[in-house]
């Protein structure tokens, strides 16, 4: 244990950061699931509508998409920005 | 020390390659500024746009009875955006056609470039915090415009201490915006570059056409429309009954 360095260390936390960052993929995805039966649903109910329903559904999609991102771009930002090395280097 | 050139990605620090390259340095206000990649390939696609513009014009000035070729491409293009824009924001639509329909061709001009082997400009937090930026004014104008001092008076509804909150609610639009834009996109040219980068040679012949029509075509093709949707649902919602 006493070989690994501190800089090692704080990529290797940072990555694994990274990847406990990405859970927050699951949210988004069970909503959107939610979002596209229910709209496959309204389109089985009335298929007039399909239009509308289709884009109501993609805008209320990206919205549900946003809290993932969030995820997706703290996990970059461990990845290939790394604040805690630069923040550590400068000290 | 530039901590961002060391080894963070194990398996391959030089072919993975997904990041803003700086081209040209020069100095403004004691600052090094960078011409980027992104800067390139924006000026490349405004390139595109405008000569499209020309063109389409000179053909439009001499429209026929029966429109034939480039004339049916334009027409339609134009159709579609007038009808994109009108069904969603009903009749405030006619000001906003030409605001939304540049956002639009921008964006999916954008998040398609990265089909011909650029890298996308909305991968950039730059380019789409801007754009978000542009639409947060509009927001607000049309708030002040049609709502004139309930636009202050608004972020004291339903009670006064809910304030905080719904200062922080205006405030989240263009970061929100900007993020799901640049999230996606982002994600796009990271798979991608992953993909090019850490597998042999005889799994990037065919295959890639595939991913390349789901991350640039598809999944551009659906933020662009959900940008200049969310920015009209905004504007629509500002403007209300008014």
């Amino acid at each position: 244990m006493s070989n690994i360095t501190n800089e090692g260390l704080i990529l290797a936390c940072s990555t694994i950061g990274a990847g406990l960052a990405m859970i927050a993929g699951i949210g988004p995805g069970i909503g959107q699931g939610i979002a596209a039966g229910q709209g496959a649903a309204a389109v089985g109910r009335n298929p007039g509508a399909k239009g509308d329903i289709m884009s109501t559904m993609l805008l209320g999609q990206a919205v549900a998409e946003t809290t993932g991102l969030y995820g997706l771009v703290v996990a970059l930002l461990l990845m290939y920005g790394n604040p805690m090395l630069a923040k550590f280097l400068k000290l | 020390m530039g901590y961002g050139m060391m080894p963070m990605l194990l398996a391959a620090d030089k072919e993975v390659d997904f990041s803003i390259h700086h081209l040209i340095g020069y100095q403004f206000m004691g600052q090094t500024v960078y011409i980027t990649t992104s800067h390139v390939c924006m000026i490349l696609i405004m390139a595109t746009i405008m000569i499209f513009a020309v063109v389409a014009r000179r053909k439009i000035m001499h429209a026929e009875e029966v429109p034939t070729g480039l004339q049916n491409v334009v027409e339609f293009a134009v159709e579609t955006l007038e009808g994109f824009v009108n069904s969603s924001m009903g009749k405030n639509g006619r000001k906003y056609i030409c605001y939304v329909g540049t956002l639009f061709l921008y964006i999916l001009l954008s998040n398609i470039s990265g089909l011909f082997g650029l890298r996308p400009p909305t991968a950039d937090y730059g380019t789409t915090f801007s754009l978000a930026l542009i639409t947060f004014v509009m927001i607000q104008y049309n708030n002040l415009k049609y709502n004139k001092i309930g636009a202050f008076t608004g972020l004291f509804q339903p009670i006064w201490f809910l304030f905080p909150i719904n200062l922080i609610g205006e405030i989240a639009t263009p970061v929100s915006m900007s993020l799901r834009l640049f999230g996606n996109v982002m994600a796009g040219t990271v798979m991608m570059a992953l993909y090019y980068g850490l597998l042999p040679l005889f799994a990037k012949i065919g295959i890639p056409a595939f991913l390349h029509v789901y991350f640039d075509l598809f999944s551009g093709a659906i933020q662009a429309y959900v940008f200049s949707m969310l920015t009209m649902v905004f504007i629509t919602d500002k403007i209300g009954e008014a």
